[in-house]
Protein backbone atom coordinates (compact mmCIF):
# COMPACT_ATOMS: atom_id res chain seq x y z
CA UNK A 1 0.00 0.00 0.00
CA UNK A 2 1.19 2.99 -0.92
CA UNK A 3 2.01 6.19 1.20
CA UNK A 4 2.78 9.57 0.94
CA UNK A 5 3.05 13.04 2.61
CA UNK A 6 1.47 15.80 1.40
CA UNK A 7 1.79 19.56 2.41
CA UNK A 8 -1.05 21.37 3.20
CA UNK A 9 -0.14 24.74 5.37
CA UNK A 10 -3.90 25.38 6.03
CA UNK A 11 -4.90 27.73 8.84
CA UNK A 12 -7.38 25.58 10.99
CA UNK A 13 -9.69 27.91 11.55
CA UNK A 14 -9.66 29.16 8.34
CA UNK A 15 -13.43 29.43 7.74
CA UNK A 16 -14.10 31.32 10.78
CA UNK A 17 -11.47 33.78 9.20
CA UNK A 18 -12.22 33.88 6.01
CA UNK A 19 -15.94 35.02 7.47
CA UNK A 20 -14.77 37.21 9.36
CA UNK A 21 -13.27 39.18 7.07
CA UNK A 22 -15.86 39.36 4.87
CA UNK A 23 -17.43 40.47 7.84
CA UNK A 24 -14.99 43.21 8.54
CA UNK A 25 -15.30 44.87 4.85
CA UNK A 26 -18.77 44.67 5.21
CA UNK A 27 -18.58 46.41 8.60
CA UNK A 28 -16.04 48.80 7.06
CA UNK A 29 -18.66 49.47 4.08
CA UNK A 30 -21.20 50.55 5.59
CA UNK A 31 -19.03 52.47 8.11
CA UNK A 32 -19.92 50.69 11.22
CA UNK A 33 -17.21 50.78 14.07
CA UNK A 34 -17.26 47.31 15.23
CA UNK A 35 -16.12 46.32 18.69
CA UNK A 36 -15.77 42.84 20.49
CA UNK A 37 -15.54 42.86 24.41
CA UNK A 38 -14.35 39.83 25.93
CA UNK A 39 -13.41 39.53 29.74
CA UNK A 40 -13.68 36.93 32.45
CA UNK A 41 -17.68 36.74 33.65
CA UNK A 42 -18.50 39.47 36.49
CA UNK A 43 -15.78 41.60 34.96
CA UNK A 44 -18.82 44.54 34.22
CA UNK A 45 -19.13 43.77 30.73
CA UNK A 46 -22.72 44.31 30.23
CA UNK A 47 -22.85 47.72 32.89
CA UNK A 48 -20.29 49.33 30.60
CA UNK A 49 -22.34 48.32 27.73
CA UNK A 50 -25.53 49.25 29.20
CA UNK A 51 -24.11 52.87 29.97
CA UNK A 52 -21.82 53.11 27.06
CA UNK A 53 -24.88 52.45 24.69
CA UNK A 54 -27.17 55.22 26.57
CA UNK A 55 -24.33 57.75 26.28
CA UNK A 56 -23.55 57.40 22.85
CA UNK A 57 -27.55 57.62 21.99
CA UNK A 58 -27.15 60.89 23.89
CA UNK A 59 -24.68 61.55 21.53
CA UNK A 60 -26.24 61.14 18.32
CA UNK A 61 -24.91 58.16 17.27
CA UNK A 62 -26.66 55.33 16.25
CA UNK A 63 -25.62 51.65 17.85
CA UNK A 64 -26.70 48.65 18.35
CA UNK A 65 -25.22 45.19 19.89
CA UNK A 66 -24.99 41.59 19.93
CA UNK A 67 -24.67 39.71 23.07
CA UNK A 68 -23.15 36.11 23.93
CA UNK A 69 -24.21 34.11 26.67
CA UNK A 70 -24.04 30.43 27.31
CA UNK A 71 -27.65 29.88 28.65
CA UNK A 72 -29.40 33.10 28.98
CA UNK A 73 -31.11 36.27 27.78
CA UNK A 74 -30.88 37.98 30.30
CA UNK A 75 -28.24 40.43 29.57
CA UNK A 76 -30.16 41.18 25.48
CA UNK A 77 -33.30 42.38 28.46
CA UNK A 78 -30.64 44.55 30.60
CA UNK A 79 -29.73 46.36 27.27
CA UNK A 80 -32.06 47.01 25.37
CA UNK A 81 -34.00 48.98 28.48
CA UNK A 82 -31.26 51.62 26.33
CA UNK A 83 -33.44 51.53 23.59
CA UNK A 84 -30.76 50.36 21.02
CA UNK A 85 -31.52 47.45 19.21
CA UNK A 86 -29.95 44.50 21.09
CA UNK A 87 -30.09 40.77 20.24
CA UNK A 88 -28.78 37.96 22.09
CA UNK A 89 -26.46 35.18 20.83
CA UNK A 90 -27.19 31.68 22.93
CA UNK A 91 -24.10 29.63 22.37
CA UNK A 92 -26.08 26.79 24.10
CA UNK A 93 -22.77 25.39 26.24
CA UNK A 94 -20.25 27.02 23.75
CA UNK A 95 -17.24 29.27 25.49
CA UNK A 96 -17.08 31.64 22.74
CA UNK A 97 -18.68 33.59 19.55
CA UNK A 98 -17.71 33.05 16.55
CA UNK A 99 -17.81 34.87 13.34
CA UNK A 100 -20.96 32.65 11.63
CA UNK A 101 -22.75 33.46 14.77
CA UNK A 102 -22.10 36.63 14.11
CA UNK A 103 -23.37 36.83 10.71
CA UNK A 104 -26.07 34.92 11.04
CA UNK A 105 -27.72 37.59 14.46
CA UNK A 106 -27.26 40.15 11.92
CA UNK A 107 -29.82 39.17 9.88
CA UNK A 108 -32.40 41.90 8.95
CA UNK A 109 -30.20 45.04 10.72
CA UNK A 110 -29.05 47.35 7.91
CA UNK A 111 -25.51 48.30 8.95
CA UNK A 112 -25.86 51.02 7.29
CA UNK A 113 -27.90 52.59 9.78
CA UNK A 114 -25.45 52.00 12.31
CA UNK A 115 -22.24 54.13 13.71
CA UNK A 116 -21.66 51.63 16.53
CA UNK A 117 -21.67 47.93 16.79
CA UNK A 118 -20.71 46.17 20.19
CA UNK A 119 -19.90 42.32 20.25
CA UNK A 120 -19.62 41.55 24.01
CA UNK A 121 -18.51 37.79 23.88
CA UNK A 122 -18.79 34.97 26.16
CA UNK A 123 -17.19 35.72 30.06
CA UNK A 124 -14.28 33.18 29.05
CA UNK A 125 -10.25 35.02 29.06
CA UNK A 126 -9.19 31.58 27.17
CA UNK A 127 -11.08 30.77 23.91
CA UNK A 128 -12.46 34.13 22.10
CA UNK A 129 -9.11 35.10 21.79
CA UNK A 130 -8.65 31.99 19.06
CA UNK A 131 -12.19 33.91 17.40
CA UNK A 132 -11.75 36.98 14.58
CA UNK A 133 -15.46 38.40 14.35
CA UNK A 134 -14.52 41.00 12.20
CA UNK A 135 -14.39 43.38 14.97
CA UNK A 136 -12.51 46.48 13.78
CA UNK A 137 -11.07 46.56 17.66
CA UNK A 138 -10.78 44.04 20.38
CA UNK A 139 -11.12 44.98 23.80
CA UNK A 140 -9.88 43.24 26.95
CA UNK A 141 -11.78 44.30 30.20
CA UNK A 142 -10.18 43.35 34.05
CA UNK A 143 -11.95 44.86 37.16
CA UNK A 144 -9.95 45.64 39.98
CA UNK A 145 -11.38 42.79 41.80
CA UNK A 146 -9.93 40.20 40.25
CA UNK A 147 -6.15 40.79 40.59
CA UNK A 148 -3.43 42.72 39.00
CA UNK A 149 -1.87 39.31 37.19
CA UNK A 150 -4.93 38.53 35.37
CA UNK A 151 -2.97 39.64 32.26
CA UNK A 152 0.33 37.45 33.32
CA UNK A 153 -2.48 33.98 33.78
CA UNK A 154 -4.10 34.85 30.46
CA UNK A 155 -1.58 36.16 28.47
CA UNK A 156 -3.16 35.15 24.94
CA UNK A 157 -5.90 37.38 25.67
CA UNK A 158 -4.64 40.38 26.99
CA UNK A 159 -2.05 39.90 23.77
CA UNK A 160 -4.36 39.76 21.33
CA UNK A 161 -6.56 43.03 22.58
CA UNK A 162 -6.08 46.68 20.94
CA UNK A 163 -7.28 48.43 24.30
CA UNK A 164 -7.71 47.42 28.07
CA UNK A 165 -10.50 48.82 30.05
CA UNK A 166 -10.06 48.78 33.68
CA UNK A 167 -13.25 48.28 35.29
CA UNK A 168 -14.98 48.91 38.94
CA UNK A 169 -12.33 51.75 39.67
CA UNK A 170 -15.13 52.39 42.56
CA UNK A 171 -13.52 49.77 44.31
CA UNK A 172 -9.90 50.49 43.74
CA UNK A 173 -9.25 51.19 47.54
CA UNK A 174 -11.80 48.65 49.21
CA UNK A 175 -9.83 45.86 47.14
CA UNK A 176 -6.13 47.64 48.04
CA UNK A 177 -5.94 47.27 43.98
CA UNK A 178 -2.12 47.88 42.75
CA UNK A 179 -2.87 50.35 40.18
CA UNK A 180 0.69 50.46 39.18
CA UNK A 181 1.02 46.98 38.88
CA UNK A 182 -1.86 45.86 37.18
CA UNK A 183 -1.38 48.94 34.67
CA UNK A 184 2.42 46.83 34.30
CA UNK A 185 1.42 43.36 33.91
CA UNK A 186 -1.04 44.95 30.97
CA UNK A 187 1.61 46.17 29.02
CA UNK A 188 4.34 43.52 30.02
CA UNK A 189 1.83 41.50 27.64
CA UNK A 190 1.07 44.00 24.69
CA UNK A 191 3.19 46.56 24.95
CA UNK A 192 2.19 50.07 23.54
CA UNK A 193 -1.51 49.20 24.62
CA UNK A 194 -4.35 51.70 25.23
CA UNK A 195 -5.59 51.50 29.09
CA UNK A 196 -8.86 53.16 29.57
CA UNK A 197 -10.13 53.86 33.39
CA UNK A 198 -13.77 53.44 34.21
CA UNK A 199 -16.43 52.73 37.19
CA UNK A 200 -19.61 52.57 34.81
CA UNK A 201 -21.47 52.54 37.98
CA UNK A 202 -20.24 55.71 39.00
CA UNK A 203 -19.61 57.51 35.51
CA UNK A 204 -15.69 57.61 36.59
CA UNK A 205 -13.41 57.68 33.43
CA UNK A 206 -17.12 57.04 31.25
CA UNK A 207 -15.81 60.62 29.03
CA UNK A 208 -11.96 59.03 28.28
CA UNK A 209 -13.76 55.67 27.26
CA UNK A 210 -16.72 57.35 24.92
CA UNK A 211 -13.78 59.76 23.45
CA UNK A 212 -11.84 56.98 22.76
CA UNK A 213 -14.63 55.44 20.69
CA UNK A 214 -15.38 58.36 18.99
CA UNK A 215 -11.61 58.56 18.29
CA UNK A 216 -11.23 55.30 16.97
CA UNK A 217 -14.30 55.47 14.74
CA UNK A 218 -13.20 58.98 13.07
CA UNK A 219 -9.01 57.31 12.66
CA UNK A 220 -11.19 54.35 10.54
CA UNK A 221 -10.58 54.18 6.59
CA UNK B 1 -12.36 24.14 26.48
CA UNK B 2 -12.56 25.15 22.81
CA UNK B 3 -10.18 22.38 22.01
CA UNK B 4 -12.95 19.92 20.36
CA UNK B 5 -14.24 22.59 17.58
CA UNK B 6 -10.05 22.94 16.78
CA UNK B 7 -10.11 19.37 16.15
CA UNK B 8 -13.50 19.32 14.36
CA UNK B 9 -11.42 22.33 12.58
CA UNK B 10 -8.60 19.92 11.69
CA UNK B 11 -10.86 16.99 10.53
CA UNK B 12 -12.55 19.11 7.94
CA UNK B 13 -9.49 20.76 6.65
CA UNK B 14 -7.50 17.39 6.94
CA UNK B 15 -10.56 15.68 4.93
CA UNK B 16 -10.94 18.02 2.32
CA UNK B 17 -7.36 17.60 1.26
CA UNK B 18 -6.91 14.01 1.85
CA UNK B 19 -10.10 13.16 -0.57
CA UNK B 20 -8.60 15.82 -3.34
CA UNK B 21 -5.62 13.70 -3.16
CA UNK B 22 -7.67 10.63 -3.86
CA UNK B 23 -6.58 8.83 -0.34
CA UNK B 24 -8.28 6.07 1.29
CA UNK B 25 -6.90 6.48 4.93
CA UNK B 26 -5.41 9.50 6.95
CA UNK B 27 -2.18 7.87 8.94
CA UNK B 28 -0.53 11.47 10.21
CA UNK B 29 -1.35 14.56 10.75
CA UNK B 30 1.21 17.37 11.16
CA UNK B 31 0.16 20.15 13.10
CA UNK B 32 2.31 23.59 14.56
CA UNK B 33 0.67 25.07 17.33
CA UNK B 34 2.10 28.85 18.54
CA UNK B 35 2.45 29.61 22.19
CA UNK B 36 -0.17 32.33 21.28
CA UNK B 37 -2.41 30.35 19.80
CA UNK B 38 -4.87 29.49 22.86
CA UNK B 39 -4.58 25.91 22.35
CA UNK B 40 -3.83 23.48 25.25
CA UNK B 41 -1.85 20.53 23.81
CA UNK B 42 -3.22 17.64 25.94
CA UNK B 43 -6.38 18.69 25.62
CA UNK B 44 -6.02 18.93 21.99
CA UNK B 45 -5.11 15.74 22.08
CA UNK B 46 -7.36 13.81 24.61
CA UNK B 47 -10.29 15.22 22.10
CA UNK B 48 -8.60 14.46 18.54
CA UNK B 49 -9.34 10.87 20.08
CA UNK B 50 -12.92 11.63 20.68
CA UNK B 51 -13.19 12.83 17.83
CA UNK B 52 -11.63 11.35 14.82
CA UNK B 53 -13.77 7.94 14.84
CA UNK B 54 -15.78 7.35 11.53
CA UNK B 55 -14.12 9.78 9.93
CA UNK B 56 -11.07 9.72 7.18
CA UNK B 57 -8.98 10.02 10.07
CA UNK B 58 -9.88 7.40 12.29
CA UNK B 59 -7.01 5.25 13.54
CA UNK B 60 -4.46 8.60 12.54
CA UNK B 61 -1.69 10.23 15.05
CA UNK B 62 -1.65 13.57 16.10
CA UNK B 63 1.78 15.20 15.77
CA UNK B 64 1.77 19.06 17.43
CA UNK B 65 4.55 21.13 17.02
CA UNK B 66 4.81 23.57 19.56
CA UNK B 67 6.65 27.08 18.35
CA UNK B 68 7.83 29.48 20.63
CA UNK B 69 6.67 33.30 20.57
CA UNK B 70 9.45 35.70 18.19
CA UNK B 71 9.46 39.24 18.13
CA UNK B 72 10.85 41.79 16.16
CA UNK B 73 13.13 43.46 18.76
CA UNK B 74 13.54 47.43 16.93
CA UNK B 75 16.89 47.56 19.33
CA UNK B 76 18.68 44.62 18.20
CA UNK B 77 17.26 44.63 14.41
CA UNK B 78 16.03 41.28 14.65
CA UNK B 79 13.74 38.65 15.65
CA UNK B 80 14.23 37.21 19.23
CA UNK B 81 12.88 34.24 20.45
CA UNK B 82 10.66 34.68 24.00
CA UNK B 83 11.07 31.87 26.82
CA UNK B 84 7.47 32.48 27.54
CA UNK B 85 4.11 34.79 27.50
CA UNK B 86 4.50 36.77 30.49
CA UNK B 87 6.46 39.41 28.75
CA UNK B 88 6.89 40.99 25.53
CA UNK B 89 10.79 42.34 26.16
CA UNK B 90 13.85 41.51 24.03
CA UNK B 91 15.52 38.53 26.12
CA UNK B 92 18.58 40.43 25.28
CA UNK B 93 18.14 43.99 25.66
CA UNK B 94 14.47 44.23 27.94
CA UNK B 95 13.18 46.24 24.92
CA UNK B 96 9.46 45.92 25.05
CA UNK B 97 8.06 45.17 21.62
CA UNK B 98 4.34 44.21 19.80
CA UNK B 99 5.99 43.49 16.80
CA UNK B 100 4.79 39.39 16.31
CA UNK B 101 6.81 37.48 14.19
CA UNK B 102 5.83 33.82 15.19
CA UNK B 103 3.52 32.48 17.86
CA UNK B 104 -0.40 32.58 16.52
CA UNK B 105 -0.18 29.80 14.19
CA UNK B 106 -2.88 27.02 14.17
CA UNK B 107 -1.79 25.33 10.72
CA UNK B 108 -2.15 21.48 9.66
CA UNK B 109 1.45 21.87 8.01
CA UNK B 110 1.22 18.58 6.41
CA UNK B 111 -0.59 14.78 6.26
CA UNK B 112 0.41 11.23 5.50
CA UNK B 113 -1.90 9.55 3.30
CA UNK B 114 -2.54 5.81 2.52
CA UNK B 115 -3.82 5.95 -1.47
Amino acid sequence: MATRVLEIRKNVLNKNDELARELRKDFQAAGVFTLNLVSSPGTGKTLLLEKTLTDLRQRGFHVAALVGDLATENDATRLAKSGAPVRQIKTDGRCHLEADMVRKHLAGWDLNDLDFLFIENVGNLVCPASYDLGEAVRVALLSVTEGEDKPLKYPTMFNSADAAVVTKMDLAEACEYDRETALHNIREIRPGIEIIEVSAKRGLGMEDWLNFLERKKTALP
Amino acid sequence: MHELSIVRGIIDTVSESAQTAKAKKVKVVYLRVGALAGVVKDALLFSYDLAIPETMLEGSTLIVEELPVLIFCRACGKSVELPGVQSFRCPECQTPSGDIRQGKELEVSSIEIEL
